[in-house]
């Protein structure tokens, strides 16, 4: 098969395909086909709604998914009430949905179910367009609450308490490109986690299959190795799919409270 | 790079269904669920903290009850000690004025009876005299063959006796 293919493209996993209603247009024109990017998407929702629902007995003694469930929702609350406080509660539930749908997302695009013919797993976290919009529905939460709260005085966050006068417009300078910097390094974070992972599985994927196919020898050599590193690596990208969701939450978490405490 | 190559033809399907998406989780789980979940833990975590304080209340009464029963158990034992000792004095107190009863009435026999044999001792002593007078009279009358009389012989012995 190796042969008859040549080369696997490693960023071929990242292309968007329509699966139905390619000409589907919003009313000014835009284009919502329905593609493998949406699919996994309707999966993510779907399966965090399930993991949820599953916990949803309300049983004084909890059972074992119950106790998952609330195991998770008492791991953002404690997020929040340790970097926002009391009033960073009325956030479990973005912070939460945020969570899930980044940590849902980027371990079913591990999940192998290339395995199965004709189908591909897609890992929509790994486009900046989705990290972009969630990183600035976040951004936006920020601002909204910071000026609804603060009112002009939420722009007393780019002068830092403590302030020398004479440092005022270089320390404010800063700290403003420092906040507007915030979605990008938010929404770029997790796209390159991702995608970097996902781009290494196939790369050393490509290594594998020419190796064996190149005989018995390249095969031991090359072969063997990379499959053994694609195990290895395959652990630390769930590990990673983990770990940037968390990250993604727990700087969220972080910028809210600027804004819900401003100095 | 698909990522930047599609981004002309596919920004805007993937930013709808992705609002889509999160939109529905975020309303369904997120506000739906969520707090329902988090209320669970919360009622679980006060009935515990309830429980516990009523645990907690329950051994203090129980233990101001013992303390109550302890002291007024200390009460009545002080109580029955001292009526014990009270009917013990009161007791000692009739025992003794019995015990000086009896002696009185043991010491008045004795002396009644010391008298009647005091009585019964010189009654004998008067027997003795007149039959030891009358004995002196014949003696008399037999050796000597007179009459005496018997005051006289009754004087006579009485001298005798109180000598001998």
């Amino acid at each position: 098969m190796a042969a008859e293919e040549g080369k696997v493209d490693p960023m071929k996993q990242f292309t968007i395909e329509p699966l139905m209603g390619s000409d589907w247009q919003l009313a000014d024109g835009y284009n919502i086909a329905f593609t493998n990017s949406a699919l996994w998407m309707a999966i993510t929702a779907v399966l965090v709604w399930v993991f949820v629902a599953g916990g949803m007995k309300r049983e004084l003694v909890p059972g074992r998914w119950q106790m998952a469930v609330e195991t998770m929702t008492g791991f953002i609350d404690d997020l929040l009430e340790a970097n926002v406080g009391k009033a960073g509660r009325k956030y479990v539930p973005y912070i939460f949905t945020l969570f899930m749908f980044i940590l849902f997302g980027n371990l079913l695009g591990l999940v192998p179910v290339g395995l199965v013919p004709g189908v591909h797993a897609f890992t929509f976290t790994s486009h900046f367009t989705v990290t972009g919009v969630l990183a600035i529905l976040s951004f936006s939460i920020v601002l909204i609450v910071g000026f609804a709260k603060h009112g002009l005085h939420f722009f007393s966050l780019f002068w830092p308490s403590g302030t020398p006068v004479f440092l005022a417009l270089p320390i404010s300078l800063i700290e403003f490109v420092s906040f507007m910097v915030r979605p990008f390094s938010l929404a770029l974070r997790l796209f390159v986690a991702m995608m970097a992972g996902h781009v290494l599985l196939k790369v050393l994927a490509s290594f594998v299959i020419a190796g064996g196919g190149a005989g018995l020898g390249l095969g031991a050599l090359v072969g063997l190795p990379s499959f053994i590193l694609m195990v290895a690596i395959s652990a630390l990208e769930i590990l990673v799919a983990g770990i940037q969701a968390y990250v993604f939450a727990l700087l969220t978490s972080l910028y809210i409270n600027d804004a819900e405490n401003l100095h | 790079m698909p990522q930047i190559d599609q981004i002309a033809d596919t920004l805007s399907s993937q930013v709808f269904w992705l609002l889509v998406f999160f939109g529905l989780t975020f309303l369904v789980v997120g506000l739906g669920m969520v707090p329902k979940i988090m209320g669970t833990v919360d009622l679980r975590d006060q009935q515990i903290a309830g429980d516990l304080a009523a645990a907690q209340a329950a051994r203090d009464a129980a233990n101001s009850e013992e303390e109550a029963w302890r002291k007024r158990e200390n009460e009545n034992r002080a109580a029955a000690q001292a009526l014990i000792a009270e009917a013990k004095a009161k007791a000692a107190k009739a025992n003794e004025a019995k015990l000086d009863k009896a002696q009185a009435k043991l010491d008045k026999r004795l002396a009644e009876a010391e008298a009647a044999i005091d009585a019964a001792r010189s009654s004998a002593m008067a027997e003795i005299e007149g039959v030891a007078a009358d004995a002196a009279r014949e003696i008399v009358a037999r050796i000597a063959g007179t009459d005496v009389e018997p005051a006289a012989a009754e004087a006579a012995v009485k001298e005798v006796m109180a000598h001998g």
